[in-house]
């Protein structure tokens, strides 16, 4: 184990992939060697090449086409775009390339490319460079996502989405870049489609990812003081989706709180409701709460930026809520 | 001529009609009712996937548009598992799952039709740029019509694929409309080749209805392109026989230009070449059509009779 933080744990997984497979290569904007946004593979150019680390235009089509391409002809391609906010200018090799091409041909292809992406706010980066736009990919056959909410995941899923022979969507949350934590140093996969309990309670169960499942973890420790068990489910993976885990611990606890930093309005919580109440509804004694961002754009001023977000006081509010 | 060359001219003659014949039979098939789904057909357009697939091996791929069939049979998809496809069928290209504007042959380099105007050219760039990654000759194609020039993708692949210097070969089959919008409406272009000069790489417009004059421009952009010269842009002009999809009125073309067209057929013209300057003989030419006659029949049959795919099938191949 080391300590990294989100940015150097991308680094690590990359530099391991790439070690481990010539055809594992990334392409994006700004991946030189002087420019990168967030840093995230830094050192890999003087290690591996402009070949394998390429700098491409700014053309998300053409980026996430060539990744298409590519993927097609054999290769791994890791496709990165900083901005989850930027996939409006590549919706097309997303949703109607990358996430059908296999199906479409009748399986003639596999399409092993990562999409390694950003999403998140609050750096006063206002409405086009902040946003969570998970539920666009969710709602895809074809592609998985996942979101991982510390280091460690950031390196494990991005391994394992390189190493998976479908299209892998994993974003990282820009607020997390900066996140120190113990990451194991070697060849580290955590699985895809498998969620993970974070903390275990008996009282109720949040069910979130990203960088909110931080701010669940914070809101547990806050209500354990007032003697509230609260048990925190990280999704980690939204497709495929762990369904499983969410079970067992509403078996335990009886009752739901969903948290995400995406607006709520047909979010990822939507469907996480959905799915219990058609297929365990009888486990709940309560109804569900979910604590998103309200249904508005993303502001600049740090003030409302901050109160558009879940955070542990709205949290825990919505835990006691249901009690 | 050389023996070489008398059997590529010969493959180009068979080849053509081998398309005509296909889509003219999914015409009909469709208007008799045995054959149901969108269908954009490619006749008139035979000289530019012929001459220019005439130059690509085995290991070049291309991508391929709405206005697919052509492409396919030229870079060797089999005729049978494309009509299956057609019909619908668990012996199609697809299993019944994509019909007309999604078959591929990965075996054959045909990295697929597409339903999307103007998303097979950053798809090739990809397919090209894996081929100078792996250190291969092999180049790619991408065939797209007149009004895919106008979609953002255009300007990005191209770009990318020239100051990445791919091998990739750009080929516009301009046939004059775009859907039902008129070139000269949608393009303050006189020609598509002349874009190429924006991008500093070679732009050269031929006629394409006009298979050895595809083939001869076709030839100079795949080999620049397999010698490590990076990509250029080819522009034919063309005709396309019929409307848009099959339905297609057509109201938008002027009845004038359509019979001016139909003088200008790429397959008697070729046909005519052949047998004028001796490089085969009217019992070779009615060879081939005998031969390109039964494969459609044959492809029919099996396509007709081939069983219909199981409900199951739609959720096959969508992960691994």
């Amino acid at each position: 184990m080391a300590i990294m933080n989100t940015r150097q744990a991308i680094q690590s997984a990359m530099d391991i992939e790439m070690s481990r497979d010539p055809k594992v290569f990334v392409i994006g904007e700004d991946v030189s060697r002087n420019g990168c946004s967030f840093g995230q593979f830094n050192g890999l150019p003087d290690k591996f090449g402009d070949k394998r680390v390429v700098n491409a235009p700014l053309s998300e089509a053409a980026i996430t086409g060539v990744g298409m391409g590519a993927a097609a002809y054999g290769l791994r391609p890791v496709v990165n775009h900083d901005f989850i906010d930027f996939l409006g200018c590549c919706f097309d090799e997303i949703l109607n390339q990358i996430a059908k091409l296999r199906w479409m041909m009748g399986g003639q292809m596999i399409v092993p490319l990562t999409l390694n992406i950003f999403c998140g706010g609050g750096g006063g980066s206002a409405s086009q460079h902040s946003q969570s736009l998970e539920v666009f990919f969710t709602h895809m056959p074809g592609i998985k996502v996942v979101m991982p909410s510390n280091p460690a995941d950031s390196k494990g899923l991005l391994a394992s989405a390189i190493r998976d022979d479908n299209p892998v969507m994993i974003i990282h949350n820009r607020g997390l870049i900066g996140m120190e934590r113990e990451v194991p140093e070697g060849e580290y996969l955590v699985p895809i489609g498998k969620a993970e309990v974070a903390r275990e309670g008996s009282d109720v169960t949040v069910v979130s990812y990203s960088r909110t499942l931080n701010y669940c973890l914070e809101a547990a420790d806050d209500l354990a003081k007032e003697g509230i068990a609260v048990e925190v489910v990280d999704l980690r993976s939204l497709v495929p989706l762990d369904k499983e885990s969410i079970f067992k611990s509403l078996e335990k606890t009886s009752r739901l709180v969903i948290a995400h930093e995406a607006v709520g309005n047909s979010g990822f919580g939507a469907e996480i409701a959905a799915v219990v109440a058609e297929e365990a509804m009888d486990l709940l004694d309560a109804p569900i709460r979910r604590v998103t961002a309200p249904f508005t754009h993303i502001p600049y001023n740090r003030e409302m930026e901050r109160a558009m977000y879940p955070d542990r006081e709205k949290i825990a509010s919505a835990i006691k809520s249901i009690l | 001529m050389r023996k070489e060359d008398k059997e590529i001219m010969l493959k180009i003659y068979r080849t053509m009609l081998t398309i005509r014949t296909f889509e003219e039979k999914a015409r009909s098939l469709v208007l008799e009712g045995r054959m149901y789904g969108a269908l954009h057909l490619y006749s008139g357009e035979e000289a530019i996937a012929a001459g220019v697939c005439s130059c690509l091996r085995d290991t070049d791929c291309v991508t391929s548009t709405h206005r697919g069939h052509g492409h396919c049979i030229a870079k060797g998809a089999e005729t049978k598992r494309m009509m299956a496809e057609l019909f619908g069928r668990v012996t199609g290209y697809s299993k019944g799952k994509g019909g007309s504007m999604h078959i591929a042959d990965m075996a054959k380099g045909v990295i697929g039709a597409n339903g999307i105007v103007g998303a097979g050219l950053p798809i090739a760039a990809g397919v090209g740029f894996a081929q100078k990654y792996n250190g291969e000759d092999n180049v790619t194609v991408a065939f797209f019509g007149d009004g895919a020039t106008n979609r953002g993708t255009f300007h990005e692949s191209i770009n990318m694929a020239a100051s990445q210097m791919l091998p990739v070969i750009y080929v516009c089959e301009n046939n004059n409309y775009a859907m039902a919008t008129s070139f000269p409406y949608h393009s303050h272009n006189k020609t598509i080749a002349q874009r190429a000069q924006a991008y500093d790489i070679p732009g050269v417009a031929a006629d394409g209805n006009d298979a050895e004059a595809v083939r001869a421009a076709a030839l100079e952009a795949v080999e620049r392109a397999r010698a490590g010269g990076g990509p250029s842009l080819l522009e034919f002009r063309t005709w396309r026989h019929h409307g848009h999809f099959l339905n297609d009125q057509q109201k938008y073309k002027d009845p004038k230009d359509q019979e001016y067209w139909l003088t200008q057929d790429p397959i008697p013209r070729f046909e005519k070449a052949l047998l004028e300057s001796g490089t085969a003989s009217q019992a070779e030419v009615d060879s081939v059509k005998a031969d390109v006659i039964e494969e459609i029949e044959e492809a029919v049959r099996f396509g007709e009779s081939s069983p219909q795919p199981a409900f199951e099938v739609i959720f096959e191949d969508l992960y691994v």
